[in-house]
């Protein structure tokens, strides 16, 4: 389990790149991953713990990357058909604002990882599949960090980040079901709602 | 995120959450958590004990520099090396265990006792088994899930290999007792150490951390089991 704070670095890897559109999945990785880790490498706020700094990061060069809507479904399960199209609407609002800010505390832990990529066998017709890397940091096992991406028109977008294993995106399964069976889908909202603004007053 | 180690003589802490199980009444809505309320007794216990050893890692983290942390952590993955080697053989995985052999002997010697992996650099890759992963290769099945005071979460399969991995620990074999003892108290809180990033992601990230803990512990080692490539799930949407 020390594979959470890479599952975050694995979130930033992703987002930035602009040159990545006609490449494959597995060079859109690669190029946000590096694009982000250069500019994290260099800011000594983010290292310091600045975490709005490092979502501005995120938000800027990662989310593009990301279908959020396609991520919320799969955290939501079965559920997500019965919801209408404003409730759909804000639970991945919600859903996205609280993996950003997770995830960009994450970056700030950032210390000399470096990441590998590992070969994949990717089919030109392929449209959806896993990309892996793996974070590498001296004295401990390196920590396998999954991508899944399915093919939008021209594009490849993430919908599911998995750390050392776990799925960031299918692990708030149980969690939220739960919450649907008592609450229903607003209690659902209510609950992300909550919890973003808890967050958010909490930190500077 | 307990430390999920070796430290304590096992029978006794099993026994007492044996009884522990059977005087509780099971509230169960999860399927692969019969004993919830037990388990959710035995978190709070190891949030408590926590707030002693969480304390005592800062410590060690901020006053260890990196490269003897890094010794401290290749060390004791040299010595479980030896174990991960039998499990591979265990398992069938023959090219597996004999890399890992060599592993052990090139660390050991011109790593200088595995404080340094002189291996990993030269590109023979750590694997990390134990006997619960190697029950599971043999096909035995989860079964309901525990959470155990120190030791943290374990499947019923993962509970038993955990027992066989700590009567097999080097570590917990020596005859020396307070060298024993102080071998596994670094150990335990070298782990713990490596936990403490993760601490605040799950702090902001779960809802519940009883169940999102969980819930990341039972992929986490499905994973492992089948060592990193596990078949995709499909998740109906």
């Amino acid at each position: 389990m020390k594979s959470f704070l890479s599952l975050l670095f694995g979130l930033f890897l992703v987002t930035t790149a602009v040159l990545a559109q006609d490449r494959g999945p597995d060079a859109m990785v690669r190029q946000v991953t590096e694009d982000v880790l250069t500019v994290v490498r260099q800011d000594k706020d983010i290292q310091g713990g600045n975490t709005r700094k490092a979502m501005e990061l995120v938000e800027s060069k990662v989310l593009p990357y990301f279908n959020f809507q396609r991520m919320t479904s799969l955290a939501v399960g079965r559920d997500w058909r019965t919801a209408t199209p404003e409730q759909k609407k804000r639970l991945s609002e919600e859903f996205k604002t609280l993996l950003v800010r997770t995830y960009s505390n994450a970056l700030t832990s950032y210390k000399n990882q470096t990441v590998n990529y590992k070969p994949s066998k990717l089919q030109a017709s392929d449209t959806d599949v896993l990309v892996k890397t793996e974070i590498v940091q001296p004295g401990s096992k390196p920590v396998q960090l999954d991508y899944a991406l399915e093919k939008q028109g021209d594009s490849w977008k993430v919908y599911d980040v998995i750390v050392a294993g776990v799925s960031l995106v299918t692990n708030y399964r149980d969690t939220f079901n739960q919450e649907i069976r008592n609450n229903g889908i607003d209690g659902l909202i209510q609950m992300l709602v909550n919890r973003n603004k808890q967050l958010e007053t909490g930190k500077k | 995120m307990k430390p999920v180690l070796s430290t304590q003589p096992p029978c006794l802490v099993i026994t007492l959450a044996v009884l522990a199980v059977s005087a509780c009444a099971t509230t169960a809505n999860n399927p692969k958590d019969p004993l919830e309320s037990f388990n959710r007794a035995m978190f709070s216990v190891n949030e408590g004990i926590d707030v002693v050893v969480k304390p005592v890692a800062k410590g060690y983290d901020a006053a260890a520099p990196l490269p003897v942390k890094v010794a401290i952590g290749n060390f004791f993955g040299n010595i479980w090396d030896v174990w991960t080697a039998a499990n591979n053989l265990l398992q069938g995985k023959g090219q597996d265990a004999v890399s890992d052999v060599g592993r052990v002997l090139i660390n050991t010697t011109v790593g200088i006792g595995g404080v340094f992996d002189v291996a990993s650099e030269m590109g023979m890759t750590k694997h990390t088994e134990d006997f619960g992963q190697t029950l599971g290769k043999w096909g035995v099945g989860d079964g309901p899930y525990f959470y155990w005071p120190i030791i943290g979460p374990r499947t019923t399969r993962d509970s038993f290999g955990w027992l066989v991995d700590t009567y097999y620990d080097p570590v917990w074999r020596i005859n020396d007792v307070p060298l024993r003892n102080s071998l596994a108290a670094t150990r335990f809180i070298d782990v713990r150490a490596s936990l403490l990033p993760s601490d605040k992601v799950v702090e902001d990230a779960a809802f519940d951390k009883y169940s999102y803990i969980r819930d990341a512990y039972l992929q986490h080692r499905r994973n492992e089991i089948y060592d990193g490539t596990p078949p995709r799930e499909r998740f109906d949407d």
